[in-house]
């Protein structure tokens, strides 16, 4: 049913990927080479709509003679997209579940890998703050772009997605007025100064990079969704070397733990909502 | 050999899938992904409502899921799924055409993610989400069925998708069953007559 014509246009279309993505590694250290091919393909051919490009040849000649593009080019090939209190009931499972776990350590160290512009460090502040938890907690939020990172230090957000932000932390197990958090500047709102206190933003490249620390609980959620089966054994073992034993792992809403090489260490906690423990 | 069949819908998809995929047997030779509209918060009451409708076992898609043959496997809410070789990838980019999951997402990433022969049909749905899929498949040389647009509980998108293409096929819910039953039976005798060319 594929005509002749179309299996070779898609086979230099893959070539051309190939090398584009090789160009990248070897000019920039930018390695996308093991991320899932059907989702990359999609936000490249988006690129190179925006950059008003024909060919991904023609997109790797820009990008290596215009290295000024390449932000344009991360920010839209990186996916990024994310909210306060996504899935409220995962945190609700946080609070019922795992937040006990946590009370019994004297210091609890948690990661949230592959942050993007904060969201998710903002509502683990907000929860480990309301279950006073925050003050003898440091956050670690990483991630592989500078320029998120320095978004997601600022605390700032667009004021016209808090309503459906409060309606998320309203459903997973919210205790106060939520916009206590936050005072409004023009069009964003700016999260309180407060929360950031325990935060530590850094740049980590889970493709390349090694573990830097052990912790009690670790996120990365929605992150190896984009990454292909190597990547994605390579950041589990990242993730099971940094876990303290007993340790915590939530991954996103439809990923799964079957497909870590270390899936026999971990036991659910609450499989549901994905998150397990490291039993050994 | 497995044919890919990938459906979508959206306003009043529910009733339309049923009635496309219920009488359909468990040991057909086609693996099913659904890319039906759906809010946000959704649960799985989508999959048990068309479960109980068909004879095909009915999964919500999970991020590297295995396509099977005989089975229907459906977009959770709040996620696009993309066809990827054998499997199915989740992600969580900008909706399309105020849609996630979409199914221009779901049928373009099929035109070329997949191994195998790709049918795509376009069923009631109440925005242009699908046209632009329906002509990426039509291009690729993939088989297109649209429900006709006079019944359909909205005609939208299949009738944007008419405009950007011409299809293969513009048919009834009940006729598409069958027609897929046919394809069968064609892809089988396809395959018996290259066999014994090889043979002979």
């Amino acid at each position: 049913m594929k005509s002749t014509h179309d299996t070779e246009a898609s086979s230099l279309e893959e070539l051309e990927l190939d090398l584009l993505l090789d160009a990248l590694e070897r000019r920039f250290g930018y390695d996308f080479r093991n991320y899932a091919r059907a989702s990359l393909k999609r936000r490249v051919r988006k690129v190179l709509q925006d950059l008003d490009v024909t060919t991904i040849s023609g997109l790797q000649e820009r990008l290596l003679h215009h290295p000024d593009l390449l932000r344009t080019f991360l920010a839209t090939v990186s996916v990024n997209i994310t909210s306060l209190f996504r899935n409220p009931r995962f945190y609700v499972a946080l609070r019922q579940e795992v937040v006990p776990l946590l009370r019994t350590y004297p210091f609890v160290r948690i990661w949230v890998a592959g942050c993007a512009t904060g969201e998710e460090i903002y509502s683990m502040a907000i929860l480990l703050q309301e279950e006073g938890l925050y003050a003898r907690t440091r956050v670690y939020a990483t991630d592989l772009s500078d320029d998120l990172l320095e978004q997601a230090a600022k605390g700032q957000f667009p004021l016209d997605r808090m309503q459906q932000y409060t309606h998320n932390y309203l459903h997973s197990g919210g205790k106060t007025d939520f916009s206590s958090y936050y005072r409004v500047h023009g069009n964003s709102v700016i999260l309180d100064p407060k929360l950031r206190t325990n935060l530590v933003f850094s740049q980590h490249n889970l493709a390349a990079d090694g573990a830097f620390n052990e912790f009690h609980l670790i996120l990365c959620r929605n992150v190896m969704i984009y990454f292909d089966e190597t990547l994605r054994n390579r950041v589990h073992s990242l993730i099971f070397e940094s876990l303290v034993n007993f340790g915590i792992l939530g991954l996103g809403m439809k990923e799964s733990i079957r497909f870590s090489p270390h899936v026999d260490a971990f036991v659910p906690v609450n499989a549901d909502m994905r998150i397990y423990k490291r039993s050994r | 050999m497995t044919v890919l069949v990938a459906l979508g819908a959206s306003l009043g998809g529910l009733d339309a899938l049923s009635i496309v995929l219920g009488r359909l047997p468990e040991q057909i030779p086609m693996a099913f992904v659904v890319v039906q509209h759906r809010h946000r918060d959704g649960g799985s009451q989508l999959e048990a409502i068309l479960a109980r409708r068909c004879q095909l076992p009915v999964v919500q898609a999970e991020d590297r899921m295995q396509i099977e043959a005989g089975r229907i496997h459906v977009s959770p809410p709040n996620y696009h799924m993309l066809i990827d070789g054998d499997k199915l990838g989740l992600t969580l980019e900008h909706p399309v055409h105020c849609a996630r999951p979409s199914i221009d997402v779901l049928f373009e990433s099929a035109c070329d993610g997949t191994p195998w022969p790709l049918i795509a049909i376009l069923l009631t749905a109440a925005s242009v989400d699908g046209a632009a899929g329906i002509q990426a498949v039509k291009g690729m040389g993939g088989t297109v069925i649209v429900q006709d647009p006079e019944e359909a509980r909205s005609p939208i998108a299949v009738l944007a998708a008419l405009e950007k293409t011409k299809v293969d096929y513009i048919l009834k819910l009940a006729e598409i069953g069958p027609m897929l039953m046919s394809k069968v039976g064609s892809a089988r005798n396809a395959h018996q007559v290259v066999t014994s060319r090889q043979t002979g």
